[in-house]
């Protein structure tokens, strides 16, 4: 058994150490493998953020992570196609730079998040859960007719964005820039949970009543907790149009809700990095089962429901000791 | 636009209506009694409507596919239900959510496995094909107007056995306090056991009758088992009532936003992105309108507080 401090690093390490062998041996595949992990994981550990530490489960976060992809492509296809964006106060180019990107994503995504989250936060419980849902399903039926930006096809961004002078084409490159994400966003969110905040947080999830008559306000706590988590799904879904080159609807569609929360229970909501390993241990078994056999859902599947019934605190919960 | 055409439009909205009541009453039942949030209710649809097109190409008799689309569900959801669900009514939703949402791999891809990708067909028995007069000179289709007939018969035949049976009392109390029924001495797995698999019935029931219309494929469920959680959101959760209004209000705005919305657009832009940008929003109609019931009524039309 490890402390959650080990653990932490031995998961990161592992999959840094997952793409250099992949390197090693020219296998791009894997490097590739280990970038998607990553990115979902950034994803699933800010679900995380209000779905373990406070008890808010969302199932809309594709919407957040769709709308950071879809900002991110919009302006990288504007700066490859030349063709200007009419702002209202200003004429926006579209750009190739990530860092650029990175940040439109992270606002848009916020924005999204401080819309949605404001109106959902007044329900609790399955209302919750559905009313998140109802809103990502806008954003996906939007997407599909949104025939400017290639509707149900999909919008090609062609090459990856650009970093500094990094040749951001090569996998291990791009991969150590997710990796950079990864590691600031862990911190970030370590921080996050463990500041007063964080505590606060974690008490409206115990005991909302009790927190109110510390004078404290639970509805914008858990509003911020939302947004947090809402800015770096964004980020998330940049990442994941850079590794891809691609964004379809398929990514804000209630599937891919689903699949985050699969991440993080798969791996376990009470640690900060359970939904890292949930994500190694879900695009393992994907990619494993698919070599297999051809029926590999329905083994993933069976191995989904043992998981559940056995082991209540995810893959997690097997490595660490409380 | 003339009246016929709006009228006969209604009527297709209502039919979707009561579909939607169909996979709806079962969801909400089993949320009400057990707690259980089941994402496989739309995997019930879909095998319903693969057992209903097996038993056609068999028997070459459409009643008894129907009849196979009842029990086939029933039976899978009695089998899943003492295996597995069972073991998630003490669970939290989140391991509830993780576990039917594994089902739906297994289910999905089970059926793919035996009955191959291609899409099956189920035809509609000739009785039942063309189109009748109603009156005020409206056309409409026969079959169409038999699956509002037996949604209509399903919906009071659910409000006789829960308000007039010894199961439906027994339904209710197990919504309003499951401890105490316990107390009580019912058998209340046995009472879960049921309740799952009724639902699942009416789930293939629904898929059935809807394969008749569209393709019998993987993966036709969960469309359709979203649009069923919106409904029974709206409704209040564990309410039949609600479900039955829940899903008339969505079938018919659904239906008429589909209708109206690209004939709108079409007044200020050109044709084709009317019809995208219409179709579009249509989708999000049923979504935009949970959204509003929640604001004002964070529990929905008829849920309890």
């Amino acid at each position: 058994m490890l402390t959650e401090k080990k653990f932490n690093l031995i998961i990161v390490l592992g999959i840094f150490a997952f793409s250099l062998i992949g390197y090693v041996i020219n296998e791009p595949y894997f490097i590739t493998l280990a970038t998607k992990i990553v990115i979902l994981g950034i994803a699933g550990c800010a679900l995380n953020l209000i779905l373990g530490f406070g008890g808010m489960v969302s199932f809309g976060h594709a919407m957040f992570f769709g709308v950071g992809s879809y900002v991110a492509a919009i302006s990288a296809f504007h700066s490859m196609n030349g063709e200007t964006i009419n702002l209202i106060f200003f004429d926006f180019n579209g750009s190739s730079q990530m860092l650029l990107n990175w940040f439109l994503a992270v606002i848009f995504s916020m924005f999204f998040a401080l819309v949605v989250g404001s109106i959902s936060i007044r329900t609790s419980g399955v209302y919750f859960i559905m009313i998140t849902l109802a809103f990502a399903q806008m954003t996906y039926y939007f997407s599909v007719g949104w025939t400017k930006y290639g509707g149900e096809d999909g919008l090609s961004t062609y090459v990856r964005n650009d970093l500094f002078s990094i040749n951001t084409m090569l996998p291990l490159n791009f991969f150590i820039i997710c990796f950079a994400c990864l590691c600031v966003v862990g911190f970030i969110l370590n921080w996050v949970i463990n500041s007063n905040f964080g505590n606060f947080l974690k008490g409206c999830k115990e005991n909302e009543k009790k927190m109110i008559s510390l004078g404290l306000n639970p509805y914008t706590l858990k509003l911020t907790a939302f947004v947090i988590s809402g800015a770096i799904t964004g980020l998330a879904g940049a990442l994941y149009v850079d590794l891809n080159r691609f964004v379809s609807p398929t990514s804000l569609s209630w599937q891919t809700s689903g699949e985050l929360i699969v991440l993080v229970i798969l791996g376990g909501s009470a640690r900060l990095f359970g939904p890292l390993l949930g994500a190694t241990v879900f695009i393992l078994l994907e990619q494993l089962l698919g070599e297999v056999t051809e029926n590999w859902q329905f083994w993933l599947g069976v191995i989904l429901v043992l998981i559940v019934l056995y082991f209540p605190k995810g893959v997690s919960g097997l490595f660490i000791k409380d | 636009m003339s009246l016929q055409l709006f009228i006969e439009q209604l009527l297709n909205g209502i039919q979707f209506g009561f579909m939607l009541f169909l996979m709806s009453a079962g969801l909400t039942l089993i949320f009400g009694v057990m707690g259980l949030i089941n994402l496989a209710h739309g995997s019930f649809f879909m095998i319903g409507a693969f057992s209903a097109s097996f038993v056609a190409g068999l028997t070459g008799n459409f009643f008894l596919a129907i009849l196979a689309s009842l029990i086939f569900p029933a039976l899978i959801g009695i089998v899943v239900e003492f295996s597995i669900i069972r073991k998630l009514y003490e669970r939290d939703h989140l391991d509830q959510v993780l576990a039917t949402f594994a089902l739906i791999l297994i289910f999905s891809e089970a059926t793919r496995y035996i009955f191959g990708a291609f899409p099956l067909f189920l035809d509609i028995p000739n009785i039942l094909q063309g189109n009748i007069l109603l009156p005020g000179e409206i056309v409409y289709s026969k079959y169409r107007l038999i699956i509002i007939i037996i949604g209509l018969f399903i919906a009071l035949g659910l409000y006789f056995l829960i308000n007039r049976t010894l199961l439906g009392i027994q339904i209710k109390a197990g919504q309003n306090d499951r401890q105490m029924i316990r107390v009580l001495g019912i058998n209340i797995s046995r009472l879960y056991t049921i309740v799952f698999a009724m639902g699942a019935a009416l789930a293939g029931l629904a898929g059935a009758l809807i394969g008749a219309i569209q393709s019998v494929e993987v993966g036709m469920g969960e469309p359709v088992l979203i649009l069923a959680f919106v409904v029974i959101v709206i409704g209040g959760i564990g309410s039949i009532k609600g479900a039955l209004i829940g899903a008339l209000l969505i079938g018919v705005l659904d239906t008429m936003a589909r209708l109206f919305l690209p004939i709108f657009f079409e007044l200020i832009m050109e044709t084709s992105q009317a019809l995208s940008l219409g179709s579009s929003l249509a989708s999000m109609s049923a979504y935009l309108l949970m959204a509003l019931v929640l604001i004002f009524r964070p529990t929905g039309l008829f849920g309890k507080k």
